[in-house]
């Protein structure tokens, strides 16, 4: 029984809940047993309240015997990157300063989830406090890709991505500030999707780079993302740059959005640093597009290419540095026992409580604002993003989408990348320029290397137009089966 | 050789709101440690800041009776620094576009006597911003204990040019900005509870230069009187080391009001880089003429527009008018009892005089009191129709004052009526010079004064209610 | 590769409040050095006129009207707190 259910989308198992012939609590063993089982070699979860979600799933299914069951996700259990508060339950961004931190309030998206009947299920792995592209950046150790134990996950949501590809839990929510969502979704062969910035409340989510930041859906199939999605989007008062825009029924788009479409294909996005095979899958999903009937238009984007990663390093860091000031062992979090003084808390605390990328990042941010550097980095980065912004309009005029490889290479060797920063950096080249621009993006399977690695394609849409995008994901997805293909483990 | 003080003043006023500046949680005082939190507030992993509307109408109202310019459009910077008081290791704050730009604080120096007013001059200011307030620092003897109530309380940042020259410039300053704060309801400004607070940058420089000399920043000036003090201090503390040949060193002092001594503090080990960006989490503010058109109407006069007024619609003496500008309440109260007596010299009088004393005496507030404006009126109706004299009148008063009777109702319940029966008052003045003979002998005689026992006798045996021009005319005649 | 030579990391250390060691400091040297390398490409590119983009999306006087809402209790408040006592957090003497 269990088996059968691992690997479900959460929309068969909507319908299966709804149906009477399974129990949440049956779902929630279910997933349970299968973390149970492989977890130890994925180490896709920080933790996991086992009694929370079955007493979740309890109430779940007295709601439904009560006829009183609150829609599609009611009794799902929902992964959460572990930088998404939930009341009760650790934070700890994967980092020693909040080894243990235990959060007293939901984010916004907590509180939908369960208004929703959705049960957290369990805190996911990441790159320390996001930073990061491959969940190496951990204080509790790395995620394995469940494709290949040996190989990264993507990052920094690595742990959201691979708990879904393993079969640990159908949804899982990651967030995305250069690629966080799509790049470890496509390493691990699933659905990921960054929405619209503003689309879903960051009111909860420990901030990394706040104009960047943007919680998004990791699932097995686009529907399953179009559904996790509904519960999460919204208007939401107590985050200031969260917009008011309706949020329409995206499952009903799905069906309702068929083509064809206007395709932009960025022809920057596929040169030098790119694998051959990435390539070679993702023109063949270029090419099935054109065969619906769809209008391929190859488009430029030569400053997003050039110059997005160094206006996104100028950025991120910098918001970082601030953000992350507020992690001090004063009030929370990690407090150095060498401390003697106030000077000693904070040098101290912070210097054992934080990993180097951490520190790397908060350095740089730092220096990029201080008296002296803040016109020639900051600033400066700051109007290189204006055009690209530009740039991103200029282009989806006459696009509905772009497409796009998620990463120029699949799932590296755990320890390949991670003694040169800038390398690293360099794998978010497709994926950055879009949390630069605000847009919505979605990575979906698209095929396996001949090593048998996943690889991602990367669909860019306009604003807020995310019913859209996911009806062009659905198109590919219906006539594929990637997504139906899962790692033995 | 002759200095020159330049001063210039940093002003933090709280804002009356009920919410904090960025979250909804209770400001508050007095309120037990850590109950005016949440996560916005300490600052606690994936909290966000929303601004808060009435703040913004506060400073825009502070704005609009300083004669600042208010920006059409501001923004929202972080000041980063490191702290155990401020939560975020940032506070929010504004940087390079403040909501109001410019302005002026119009100030009055002591006059030559009290009853005479002194010069009028207008303090130009630099700006005014809105950020957060930071938490509070309990210093014990090995530890220290922080309380964030205080923290994210609506902060306006006051900044005056480098344009005052003595430290009772800066006193009659902050006694303007403290009543216009508290006249617009933008501030209740209680420097005890820190609802005002003030440093001060203090220079001086030979008389005739226009270079400014090195400053030093003054702290902890906690009472309007101590920045006084505390800038006569620093200004006589400079010129002395000048005058001894010494340089002022550019620091920052901390002024002890019990002591009137000041001493240095510690001076930073490194120049402050504050790495101000816009807060990514706040969105800008624009400011149409639409949203000002509603807060004009709700400005209140300012405070010496309303003494000019006073003085010349009213015709009032200047030392009158500046018992009752300082207080709208007070103002409004008086123009009601004005207009209702149609003699404002009269009721000013009772007011400032009679009314001030009966409420301070009996520690009430003037909206409590139970004398109101309709009392004052009728009381001074009684006195100018001649129904009462101005003596019976106190006593009505300190009546009306405990019971809030109108004078009229209380006049005839004590029968304080002016007896103007002449039969009644030719026996009160027929007794009265049987009984002081030598006094009606004095008159007859041609002692004017003499008339004056007379009289009083007359008053006395009425209990005051005789009529003392009826009075004169009788005993004139009697001993004529 | 280059090390920037105005990479000033005692300086930013402190202001960071982040204690780094002598390892730590010439590793992030030579990477930030490279970093830093990297992000000079921006100054190709011509930024005259062009207004800086501070937010994902221009949108203008968001705000909540001034109405309380509850916050924290006490305990919820100070439940992580690493030193408290009388409700309150306890942290080295301040000198100020
Ligand atoms: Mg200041
Ligand atoms: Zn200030």
């Amino acid at each position: 029984m269990a088996d059968e259910l691992i690997y479900q989308s959460a929309t068969q198992l909507a319908a299966q809940l709804a149906a009477g012939k399974i129990s949440a609590v049956e779902l929630v063993q279910a997933c349970l047993a299968r973390r149970q089982a492989v977890d130890g070699r994925v180490k896709a979860f920080n933790s996991c309240d086992e009694a929370g979600a079955l007493a979740a799933a309890k109430a779940s299914d007295a709601r439904r015997a009560a006829g009183q069951a609150r829609g599609p996700l009611d009794g799902i259990p929902v992964g959460f990157k572990d930088v998404i508060a939930v009341e009760g339950q650790p934070l700890t961004c994967s980092s020693k300063m909040l080894a243990n931190f235990v959060s007293p309030y939901d984010a916004t998206v907590t509180l939908k989830l369960k208004a929703a009947g959705a049960i957290p299920f369990g805190r996911l792995n990441m790159d320390e406090f996001a930073m990061g592209s491959s969940t190496e950046n951990s204080a509790f150790g790395p995620t394995a890709n469940p494709w290949d134990l040996t190989r990264v996950p993507g990052g920094s949501s690595g742990g959201s991505a691979a708990a879904v590809a393993a079969g640990e839990v159908p949804l899982t929510l990651g967030s995305d500030t250069g690629g966080s969502i799509r790049q470890p979704a496509a390493l691990c062969g699933i659905v990921g999707l960054k929405p619209t910035y503003g689309l879903v409340s960051r009111y909860g989510l420990a901030a990394f780079a706040s104009s960047l930041d943007q919680i998004g859906t990791m699932a097995h199939t686009v529907g399953d993302a179009a559904l996790l999605l509904g519960a999460i989007a919204g208007h939401d008062p107590r985050d200031s740059t969260s917009f008011k825009a309706e949020v329409p029924d995206y499952r009903a788009a799905l069906a309702a959005k068929k083509g064809p479409w206007r395709l932009g294909v960025p022809r920057e996005f596929f040169g030098a640093g790119l694998d051959p095979e990435i390539g070679a899958a993702v023109k063949q999903a270029i090419e099935f597009y054109r065969k619906q009937g769809c209008e391929i238009k190859e488009v430029a984007l030569p400053l997003a290419a050039e110059y997005a990663i160094a206006v996104y390093y100028l950025i991120a860091t910098a918001e970082a540095s601030s953000n992350l000031a507020r992690y001090d062992g004063i009030r929370y979090g990690h407090r150095s026992k060498a401390a003697t003084d106030v000077a000693g808390v904070y040098f101290q605390s912070r210097a054992e409580g934080f990993g180097p990328e951490v520190k790397r990042r908060i350095i740089l941010g730092t220096h990029v604002l201080s008296s002296g550097y803040y016109d020639a980095y900051y600033l400066r980065a700051q109007k290189v993003r204006t055009l690209i912004r530009n740039e991103f309009t200029a282009v989806l005029r006459d696009c509905d989408a772009l497409l796009s490889p998620t990463s120029p290479v699949p799932a590296f060797k755990l320890g390949e990348k991670s003694a040169d920063p800038l390398a690293m950096y360099l794998t978010d080249i497709y994926t950055i320029s879009v949390n630069l621009a605000g847009l919505p993006g979605i990575s979906i399977p698209c095929g396996f290397t001949g090593g048998g690695l996943p690889i991602g394609l990367q669909l860019i849409g306009r604003p807020f137009d995310e019913a859209g995008l996911l009806a062009v994901a659905q198109a590919y997805e219906s006539a594929h089966d990637w997504h139906t293909k899962h790692p033995s483990l | 050789m002759n200095y020159e003080a330049v001063i210039g003043l940093e002003v933090h006023v709280q804002l009356k709101t009920a919410s904090k500046m960025f979250t909804r949680v209770a400001a508050g005082y007095g309120q037990p440690e850590n109950t005016l939190t949440d996560p916005v507030v300490l600052a606690l992993p994936g909290a966000l800041p929303v601004l808060n509307k009435e703040a913004l109408d506060k400073i825009i109202t502070a704005g609009l009776i300083l004669d600042c310019a208010i920006a059409p459009v501001c923004k929202w910077d972080r000041k980063n620094y490191f702290y155990p008081d401020s939560p975020k290791n940032y506070q929010i704050s504004q940087y390079d576009q403040p909501i109001c730009v410019g302005g002026t604080v119009e100030i009055e120096l002591p006059g030559p006597s009290r009853n005479v007013m002194g010069e009028h001059k207008k303090i130009p200011l630099t700006r005014i911003h809105l950020e957060e307030d930071v938490g509070k620092l309990n210093h014990g003897a090995s530890d220290s204990l922080v309380d964030y109530n205080r923290a994210g309380t609506p902060l306006m940042e006051i900044v005056s040019e480098p344009a005052m020259h003595s430290a009772d410039e800066a006193f009659a300053f902050l006694t303007a900005l403290r009543t216009a704060m508290v006249q617009g309801g933008i501030s209740d400004c209680d420097m005890e509870k820190g609802q005002l607070r003030c440093d001060a940058n203090i220079s001086i420089r030979p008389v005739g230069e226009t270079k400014l000399g090195v400053k030093v920043e003054l702290k902890n000036l906690n009472s309007i009187s101590f920045v006084r003090d505390g800038i006569a201090h620093e200004i006589r503390r400079q010129v002395a080391v000048l005058g001894s040949g010494g340089t002022i060193v550019q620091e920052t002092r901390d002024y002890d009001g019990q002591t009137g001594a000041s001493q240095s503090l510690r001076s930073k080990e490194m120049a402050h880089d504050y790495r101000y960006f816009p807060d990514p989490d706040l969105m800008p503010v624009k400011v149409d003429e639409a949203w000002l058109a509603v807060i004009r109407p709700t400005l209140p006069e300012r405070m010496f527009d309303r003494q000019r007024r006073y003085l010349e619609q009213f015709q009032l003496p200047y030392t009158l008018t500046s018992v009752l500008v300082p207080s709208l309440a007070l103002g409004a109260f008086f123009e009601e009892a004005a207009k209702l007596s149609g003699k404002p010299q009269a009721a000013a009088n009772w007011i400032t005089n009679d009314l001030q004393r009966e409420l301070a005496a009996a520690g009430v507030e003037l909206a409590a009191s139970k004398v109101r404006p309709a009392h004052i009126a009728g009381l001074v109706k009684l006195v100018e129709s001649g129904v009462i004299s101005s003596n019976i009148a106190k006593e009505v008063f300190v009546a009306m004052f405990a019971t809030g009777e109108q004078a009229d109702a209380i006049v005839e319940r004590k029968g304080l009526k002016q007896s103007t029966d002449t039969g009644e008052l030719e026996k009160w003045v027929t007794d009265a010079i049987a009984a002081d003979p030598k006094a009606a002998a004095g008159f007859k005689g041609g002692n004017e004064k003499a008339l004056n026992a007379i009289k009083g006798a007359v008053m006395k045996a009425s209990k005051g209610k005789a009529n003392p021009q009826l009075v004169d005319q009788i005993a004139r005649k009697l001993l004529a | 590769m280059s090390t920037q030579p105005d990479l000033n990391l005692d300086y930013l250390a402190n202001l960071a409040r982040l204690a780094l060691t002598d390892a730590e400091k010439a590793e992030f040297a030579q990477q930030l050095g490279d970093i830093l390398h990297y992000v000079e490409k921006l100054k190709q590119v011509d930024v005259s006129g062009v207004e800086p983009m501070a937010h994902a999306s221009p949108v203008f006087n968001v705000w909540q009207p001034d109405v309380v809402a509850p916050g924290l209790p006490v305990e919820a408040a100070l439940r992580n707190a690493p030193a408290r006592r009388e409700d309150m957090i306890v942290v080295p003497k301040v000198v100020e």
